[in-house]
């Protein structure tokens, strides 16, 4: 991106960097926060609980669930289901940062797998493929973002009621964000023709199926479809 | 429900969670991946994105039901403009926060 290319190598400036590059994603985590932080004090989850949930599972759509869950009396055991089964796309995530973290050591990378949502997978893996980025660098826009939204929701928990929903359009910050960053992954022709791919498979999927494995269902089969179709057109050219 | 509950319940979703987050990393990152496992996981953010954002833009999320010209559809447009023309995440963000906002007046 136009906005880091700046930074060259130096190693000094990693925090900056991270920092620079994580606001987007704090920004979009503030009124999301918030909001969730509202619905658990009116679900009557004490703000302590919601500060605990925002620090062991730091996975908003699955907080929203429990919450949800929670105050339709749903038990604990299918709630911690329900939960893996929302995060496992992360799996995915993870299996592709891996690529730009070889050779990393273990411990570090156990701190990192900590961080890995779906907002820092974007920013991280658009920055590691234009090149000056680093392990560093990750790990500061993962756990930013992580202060963000355990602050965002205990403030929500706190200050409930007295902060109107999506002002300013802050709903769609995190929409706006994947935009941008989609348009940045789209290098050539196979990335558009995945891209297509998936949005029509996860949009049928997420009409025909309940749940959300559309998420998974929808990028392994377009992810798929792409590679094939790489290998179709280098065969053929 | 009292505070062991809430541990118990937190501790267990922290965990199911962080295992999907954890393995691939612990296990993938130090060897070297085969080719094509590289290049399929290179397709992997493109085909993520667009499933994130496929329900968004093109469904109604209430009744899980098709919906063609909704507003988060329509602002995406000049918001992918924007992103085109100067490829600033930081801008984009706040364009498309600005255009949804006036699109709230505009459309209601």
């Amino acid at each position: 991106m136009t906005e880091h290319t700046h930074v060259t190598t130096k190693n000094e400036s990693w925090f900056w960097d991270g920092a620079t590059a994580s606001w987007p994603i704090c920004f979009g985590y503030i009124p999301i926060g918030l909001a969730l932080g509202v619905l658990a004090t009116q679900a009557a989850i004490p703000f302590w609980a919601v500060a605990m949930m925002s620090i062991l599972v730091f996975a908003g759509s699955a907080q929203f669930i429990c919450v949800a869950m929670l105050a339709a009396g749903a038990s604990t055991w299918s709630i911690i289901f329900t939960t893996f089964v929302v995060n496992l796309r992360h799996f995915l995530m993870s299996s592709a940062v891996a690529v730009h973290l070889n050779g990393i050591r273990r411990l570090f990378l156990s701190a990192f797998a900590y961080g890995i949502t779906d907002e820092s997978f974007a920013v991280n893996m658009t920055h590691f493929r234009t090149g000056n980025w680093d392990h560093k660098r990750a790990i500061t826009v993962n756990q930013l973002a992580n202060t963000t939204w355990i602050i965002s929701t205990v403030c929500g928990a706190v200050l409930g009621q007295f902060i109107p929903r999506g002002a300013f359009g802050t709903d769609y910050a995190l929409t706006a964000m994947f935009l941008a960053l989609l348009l940045f992954q789209l290098h050539n022709i196979v990335y558009v023709l995945t891209g297509i791919a998936a949005l029509g498979i996860s949009v049928a999927w997420y009409l025909l199926i309940p749940g959300d494995s559309y998420i998974i269902g929808g990028s392994i089969t377009a992810a798929t479809f792409g590679y094939f179709f790489k290998q179709y057109r280098e065969k053929h050219t | 429900m009292s505070f062991p509950d809430y541990l118990f319940l937190f501790a267990g979703m922290g965990l199911v969670t962080y295992l999907p987050r954890w393995l691939p990393l612990f296990f993938l990152a130090r060897r070297d991946l085969p080719k094509w496992l590289v290049e399929w996981l290179s397709l992997i953010p493109v085909a993520i994105l667009c499933s994130l954002l496929a329900p968004i833009l093109f469904t109604d999320q209430a009744s899980r039901s098709l919906e063609i010209g909704k507003p988060e559809f329509l602002v995406a447009i000049p918001t992918l403009l924007f992103a085109v023309k100067t490829k600033s995440l930081g801008g984009t963000v706040l364009i498309g926060m600005g255009l949804y906002w006036i699109s709230g007046f505009l459309l209601s």
